[in-house]
């Protein structure tokens, strides 16, 4: 078995990231300019590390492939970012961040890059400010904030229901001006299709140009991934059409290990599945839980509208199972305990949907009142539905969200293989087992503007890394493979469309590998994916040539990988023998039917080597919890 | 939720690549009421998968209305009939059993189709790269609440900086001017201390590039407006023109 080395920085938890800067070797500010940086993806994580090396002095090839930086899914984030400025004088700190951080995933992340997050949460506030991003104000002119996801104290900074938009732009117009000046070479329509390692290290990228669907070899001194989650293995989720494991994976297939690929955040407020065409799922704010009470039938299969359902045969389960959080328990806990209700058959009309009803707000505080806090939300749920949900009660369930899990980095954010960074939701790093509301949008612009900037200088003194030419044979190698996989893809000429298998992926996994695991769902699951693996090969149909627009072959690579992921985040779940945050294993609860973690086995993140499809080694990286003393999580 | 399905004759612009000659392909489907507008076409484009035809390719990637990946004008209209939604937000009951649809990609110079309806916006990301920033570097900046902002100003800067780069105001416009877009973000800075620095020089930078561009003139017709999916207002042309007027008078930096 490998060793994990974490290289976190000696010292107490609050010395390590200054004692580390120090630590670390600087580049020659004449120097910087002979370096050549690969970043993939633009979104907060990408745009933000992008901007900061080219500023820095760095040459930044930057890829993604959207049309602009500006479409990358961190736009649609809606509810905040997270920092620990403590403005509204309510007790908060660097120290309470990430203190609840911690506990917020349930023990399962490491603390030092928690400690470190929580850190530079406020200098991203001020950088963002600086860049002239609109945050919500108070009428002395001074920054607003707002409590968010059953935090304790308002941390949370926001700009209208956009703030990921805004941030974005902040972070895009940052990398614009990088362009401008020439320090960026932004390619955008690029996807990146294959990870070149030379000699143990990342050497360079293989893409597709999306418009001329031309392979094409890009060399530099380092690689950094900044390229999201992985949600839409389940097919429906909340990320975007686009979203993707593509370059994760094939990284991962070239060497670096995949830590926790279990750990998913499946998202209570939702709006629930309309039918069979389905793109995607759309999250409704959870601030609707703060005046929205949550019920179904006490009846099965209740056929009656909800307006004919009386009181008393009503369930407000969150509120009677949790009477202290009631309506705004935990998205982990609200989540489960919607499919528990609808798995007894108590759903809307005995189908996959609970109620969230405001006809309490309204008649306490006034529609109007409901109207200026909700105007926005009720207005975007009835577009989508058709239905008022002034009169009628909005109908929720839960969806695929954000996935903790990602490429293992050790403290520096480098993976095992040497030389290349992931960044953002593409890592697994500072979440733990569970997000908390309003923390992803912080972890992408600590890593992009505070962290990167400072451990990459410090590799490529150390380390040395040379920039190899193209030709390269690693290069030719990679662009070769890329090339056969493309014509397998085009000529197999077979009856099953791409989204057709798709879909049932993610049928296997949103029954199988979702809300609840058990151990025959999970066996079952990784036998099913396999065998749909081989149909994909036997009788996937993609049409169009490899060497123009080709949307369908796009999306064919795409879901040869999640057909790959799938499996894997199975035989992860079925490992973690215990329930923890997003990962609730049926075996291991108490009696009241909350998560068991076993912090004797499983205090450990899980990495995962590939060998090939369907046989992975399983290293593991021990998390020692020095500060925050494991407990149980309890929201009764 | 549930209703009879539409039938539906779809008019789809099919063109296979920039320097190809398109016309209007005749397609019939039959959808639930409950489907969005690209859930229609993503049916259509696996029935032709399926068929061993080619898809239509067109853009599309958050589906809720914030990325700005998406648009089509349909039956004239960049992002369809209904008010300040995008395309992907945009449903089948707003449609009647037996209509006929006409679908086609935006149209303007500045943005030439790549295929179907996929068109080439990167004129927006050229004049966005030539100013559409403050010019600070990441650390050494001062603590976000030593720059108060007024309530007011700092929520017209949130109006202006609600624009999400999707050019259906360029598709509306008859003179495909790209005013809209720009003075969105002009105004954005103009409205902020954090913007003051550069606010001359700024303006006189976008205005350039967006000439060069390819995009047209202004003539007022607020076209553009009517069709922002975001609600972005006219206002902001006024501000940037009074901006660029402005600078021609006192910038030391004079290029037009």
């Amino acid at each position: 078995m490998a060793v994990l080395n974490s290289k976190i920085p000696e010292g107490n938890i609050s010395e390590k990231w200054t004692n580390h800067k120090f630590n670390m070797k600087l580049v020659n500010p004449a120097n910087k300019r002979k370096y050549d940086i690969i970043v993939v993806g633009t979104g907060l994580a990408g745009a933000s590390a992008a901007a900061t090396l080219a500023e820095l002095g760095y040459n930044v090839h930057a890829y993604t492939f959207h049309d602009s930086a500006r479409r990358a899914h961190s736009i649609a984030a809606q509810g905040g970012i997270n920092a620990a400025k403590n403005y509204q004088n309510d007790g908060d700190s660097v120290y309470r961040l990430f203190y609840d951080t911690v506990k917020g995933g349930d023990f399962r992340a490491r603390e030092a890059n928690v400690h470190r997050l929580a850190e530079v949460s406020n200098n991203i506030i001020d950088q963002c400010v600086a860049q002239g991003v609109p945050f919500a104000r108070e009428y002395g002119g001074l920054l607003d904030n707002r409590s968010f996801g059953g935090a304790q104290v308002s941390r949370t900074f926001y700009a209208r229901g956009q703030t990921g938009q805004q941030l974005l732009l902040g972070a895009y117009s940052a990398m614009n001006r990088q362009v401008g000046l020439g320090k960026i070479k932004l390619h955008t329509r690029k996807e990146m299709v294959e990870l070149v390692v030379v000699n143990g290290k990342a050497a360079g990228i293989i893409t597709r140009d999306l418009v001329s669907g031309a392979i094409e070899k890009h060399s530099a001194h380092a690689v950094v991934l900044a390229t999201g989650g992985y949600a839409n293995v389940y097919f429906l989720s909340t990320n975007a059409m686009n979203c993707n494991v593509t370059a994760i994976w094939r990284a991962h297939k070239k060497g670096a290990y995949f830590a926790n690929p279990c750990y998913t955040q499946i998202h209570p407020t939702c709006l629930p599945v309309h039918g069979e065409h389905q793109s995607k799922l759309t999250l409704m704010s959870e601030s609707l839980r703060n005046d929205g009470r949550v019920w179904v039938s006490k009846k099965k299969n209740d056929m009656r509208a909800p307006a004919d359902i009386p009181e008393d045969e009503r369930d407000y389960y969150l509120e009677r199972k949790y009477p202290s959080f009631g309506n705004l328990s935990p998205r982990d806990i609200s989540s489960r305990s919607a499919k528990e209700v609808v798995d007894e058959g108590r759903g809307v009309k005995g189908g996959e949907a609970v109620y969230l009803d405001f006809e309490d707000a309204i008649k306490r505080l006034g529609k109007k009142a409901i109207e200026e806090k909700y105007g926005n939300l009720f207005e975007m749920y009835e577009t989508i539905t058709g239905e008022n949900p002034y009169t009628v009660p909005m109908q929720i369930y839960p969806a695929p969200h954000y996935t903790m899990g990602g490429l293992w980095v050790d403290y520096n954010l480098m993976s095992n293989l040497p030389g290349l960074f992931v960044l953002g939701e593409a890592n697994f790093s500072d979440h733990g087992a569970n997000r908390l509301g309003a923390s992803a949008l912080m972890q992408g612009l600590a890593d992009g503007y505070f962290v990167i900037p400072y451990t990459i200088g410090n590799y490529l003194v150390a380390d040395k890394p040379e920039k190899h030419s193209t030709d390269h044979k690693e290069f030719e190698e990679a662009s070769n493979s890329i090339k056969e996989i493309t014509a397998k893809l085009l000529s197999t000429n077979g009856d099953k469309t791409v989204d057709e298998i798709h879909k049932k992926l993610g049928r296997i996994m949103w029954n199988k590998v979702g809300m609840a695991r058990n151990e025959k769902g999970l066996n079952e699951a990784i036998n099913e994916i396999a065998e749909l693996r081989d149909e994909f090969w036997k009788s996937v149909k993609v049409t169009g040539q490899a060497e123009e627009l080709n949307q369908n072959l796009e999306r064919a690579g795409r879901v040869a990988d999640y057909l790959e992921l799938g499996e894997l985040m199975a035989r992860d779940a079925l490992n973690r023998k215990e329930s923890c945050g997003g990962h609730f294993r049926e075996e291991y609860q108490t009696e009241e039917g909350e998560a068991l973690r076993d912090d004797e086995n499983f205090t450990h993140v899980a990495a995962w080597e590939f060998e090939k499809a369907g046989k992975w080694n399983r290293h593991t990286e021990e998390l020692n919890f020095e500060y925050v003393k494991l407990a149980t999580r309890s929201y009764k | 939720m549930s209703a009879e399905n539409l039938k539906l004759k779809l008019k789809i612009w099919r063109q296979k690549g920039p320097n190809s000659a398109g016309s209007f392909s005749k397609y019939e489907v039959a959808v639930s009421p409950d489907t969005s507008f690209l859930e229609m076409l993503d049916e259509l484009n696996d029935s032709l998968e399926r068929k061993g035809e080619i898809p239509i390719a067109f853009e599309s990637d958050c589906r809720e209305g914030i990325c700005g990946a998406c648009g089509l004008v349909i039956n004239g209209q960049p992002h369809g009939p209904v008010p300040l939604i995008t395309t992907c937000q945009l449903h089948m009951r707003n449609f009647k059993n037996g209509d006929t649809i006409w679908i086609e990609p935006f149209r303007a110079k500045a943005f030439p189709v790549l295929k179907d309806l996929m068109v080439d916006r990167t004129g927006f990301e050229k004049i966005q790269q030539a100013g559409g920033f403050i010019s600070i570097n990441t650390g050494g900046v001062p603590d976000a609440n030593e720059i108060a902002i007024p309530k007011d100003i700092s929520s017209l800067a949130m109006d202006a900086a609600a624009c999400i780069g999707c050019g259906a105001c360029v598709a509306a416009c008859k003179n495909a001017s790209a005013m809209l877009f720009v003075s969105a973000k002009v105004s954005q800075y103009a409205l902020l201390p954090q913007g003051q620095p550069e606010r001359y020089e700024r303006v006189q930078k976008m205005v350039k590039v967006m000439d060069e561009q390819g995009f047209g003139s202004c003539t007022n017709t607020y076209a553009c407006e009517a069709e922002c999916p975001k609600g972005i207002s006219v206002t902001n042309i006024a501000r940037m023109n009074r901006d660029y007027m402005k600078a021609k008078i006192i910038s030391k930096n004079v290029e037009v």
